[in-house]
């Protein structure tokens, strides 16, 4: 019998890890949205000095562990374990980001669900014995991701109302064994759930389903109320994935939907002309180094479940006709 | 003066209108530019070759060249000429040639344009 | 979690949710847009015609013309947000096909000259020039063959 797991899918920790510390810096457009003033930085440059939007994704990853180190006041040398990720190639902005650290690393791909993947990752290693501290790190670059799954930047190409923006930004969340909170009380690692879409443009539907199956699965397996959180926030369903999502858990007999939220719907203003909302593994990390821990910190909110959700294709297998598979990971966070 | 009025006129209805079309295609069906326009310049063949897309050039004249059918048109009556003067070789010859001037000033100042400009990303 | 809906049920549901993309405005933008582009080339046309170049000569400096303003516009920033604005009015026209050509090989520029503006440059022009090469070549040979 394993002690710490509970159901098919949720792990509970014994001795649940601190979320010491986060950092965050976006991008300008991130910067003109409504949660602008719960940003470390603001780049007034997507470039930031570098020579290619990669360059510049990975020098997000680099300053952001330094600044989540700083925040925590605690020297890089301290950190066991860099857990990192992102959407590019084979994670190039990850492992070029922290290329000088000398920290060990693993590199995570679970495409925008990232953040929630590391977390649950890292959390593990801490609850193990493995580690005392451990950063989770995740970014995404609008630009480097538009000419690796759509188009060139200067194509004059339009997007339909349900396309999603790929936020610019990088967050990182400093778990630590010991600490006052906010802690990770649980995690549930989500499965891939497929429903057959193929639209590109409409990953907010792709991924709903696998958000309100982990949601669902977490529920089921903690026996938890369904008022027991203060949020439930997902990673990037955007307004029309939201809603979706919604629906599918109320035909389950899980109504949160007052609860419910979403970081792309959160990042972006309706006026920014996002369409239906953020995307990227930028998106889910910087609201919650952001916004969210913020929030955590001063009490506001007390007891969050944090689901980020990823959209599992490559430009290969959208050109081969494949559907899009999606995971979402969820965290659970609280206060004491 | 009437007759260049009236070319504009023209030429504003019919590339609006092949435009339209376009659109409808983009909002309807979720083709991608890409496919739009190999689309637009494989009709702009066909109609040439079953003599319909002249008779849309009669009309509407830049209106009709200007929009990728009009690439189609000028492929399919070069070779078209070609095959009348050189035989079967001239349907290998003749679409080039009548696009030759199109197609090598989107090369090369497709390529002056990657040494002297930026992508910018919108906010 | 149960299912409650397959597949196709889920892909209907999904499309009843999408919000309409507005295809009446879209319409009128791209025929407003691609119409005065249009209008543009048909200046350059009575231009070189007046100055007495015959009419395959006036086409071929048009297409020329308009594919360097299509460049040029692309280069300066300014084409994609025409066509964020028009859609296939910006797309269809020959500026879009110049478009598509430009923007590649800027975008890829940080991959070298070479397999990064010169290979990626076509790529979403090759498939036209394949297609309309092609349709040509086909068209030309039955042209042939029915002359008989």
């Amino acid at each position: 019998m394993l002690e710490k797991k509970l159901g098919k899918q949720t792990v509970i920790f014994k001795q649940p890890p601190t979320i010491a510390a986060t950092a965050s810096i976006v991008g300008p457009k991130e910067g003109k949205g409504p949660l602008a003033p719960y940003f470390d930085q603001i780049l007034d440059n997507e470039l930031w000095g570098e020579r290619s939007w990669e360059m510049a994704e990975s020098k997000m990853v680099r300053e952001v562990l330094s600044k989540t180190a700083l925040n925590a006041s605690k020297a890089v040398s301290r950190i066991d374990y860099i857990l990192a990720g992102d959407l590019l190639n084979q994670c190039i902005a990850a492992s070029f980001g922290v290329r000088e650290s000398g920290i060990p690393m693993f590199g995570v791909f679970g495409a925008c669900s990232t953040m929630g993947e590391t977390m649950s990752l890292g959390a593990m290693l801490i609850d193990g014995g493995f580690a005392s501290n451990v950063v989770c790190l995740t970014s995404s670059h609008f630009c480097s991701a538009e000419r690796q799954f759509r188009f060139p930047l200067e194509l004059g190409a339009q997007r339909p109302p349900t396309a999603q923006w790929t936020v610019t930004g990088a967050g990182g969340v400093l778990l630590s064994s010991e600490g006052t909170g906010p802690f990770v009380k649980k995690i549930t690692t989500g499965k891939i759930v497929d429903m057959g879409i193929k639209d590109q443009n409409n990953m907010g539907a792709a991924m709903a389903p696998a958000a309100a199956d982990t949601i669902f699965a977490h529920f089921e397996d903690t026996g938890l109320p369904q008022d027991y959180y203060d949020m439930i926030v997902t990673g990037d369903l955007g307004r029309i994935g939201r809603e979706i999502a919604d629906d599918l858990l109320s035909s389950n007999g899980i109504r949160i939907g007052s609860i419910l939220n979403d970081c792309g719907v959160m990042i972006f203003d309706m006026k920014q002309d996002a369409h239906s909302g953020g995307s990227g593994c930028g998106c889910s990390a910087t609201v919650f180094a952001g916004f969210l821990y913020d929030r955590l910190k001063k009490g506001k909110l007390n007891k969050i479940l944090f689901v980020p959700t990823g959209a599992l294709l490559s430009p290969t297998s959208v050109q081969q006709g494949e559907s899009i598979p999606c995971i979402a990971h969820a965290v659970a966070i609280e206060n004491g | 003066m009437q007759q260049t009025i009236m070319s504009y006129v023209n030429a504003f209805f019919i590339g609006g209108l092949i435009c339209a079309v376009g659109q409808v295609l983009i909002d309807k069906t979720k083709l991608s530019a890409a496919r739009i326009l190999v689309l637009f310049v494989t009709v702009g063949v066909v109609l040439t070759a079953l003599g319909l897309y002249q008779k849309l050039l009669a009309i509407g004249g830049a209106g009709a060249t200007i929009p990728l059918t009009g690439f189609g048109y000028s492929l399919a009556k070069g070779a078209f000429n070609d095959v009348d003067k050189y035989g079967l070789l001239g349907a290998f010859t003749g679409g080039i040639r009548a696009t030759a001037a199109g197609i090598s000033a989107a090369i090369f100042f497709g390529y002056l344009a990657s040494v002297a400009f930026k992508p910018k990303p919108k906010q | 979690m149960q299912q409650v809906m397959t597949g196709d049920e889920y892909k209907k549901y999904v499309d009843s949710k999408a919000p309409d993309s507005k295809l009446l405005r879209n319409v009128i933008r791209a025929f407003s847009v691609g119409g005065l582009i249009c209008v543009v080339g048909q200046f350059f046309v009575n231009s070189f015609s007046r100055m007495g170049f015959d009419m395959d000569v006036s086409a071929s400096l048009t297409s020329m013309t308009m594919i360097f303003l299509g460049v040029l516009f692309t280069g300066l920033n300014l084409y994609d947000d025409l066509g964020r604005f028009a859609g296939a009015g910006s797309i269809v026209p020959i500026t879009g096909f110049a478009n598509s050509i430009a923007s590649p090989a800027m975008e890829y520029k940080s991959e070298g000259y070479v397999l990064g503006v010169g290979a990626r440059m076509f790529l979403i022009a090759g498939p036209v020039l394949v297609y309309g090469i092609s349709a040509s070549i086909i068209v030309g040979i039955l042209h042939y063959l029915l002359k008989f």
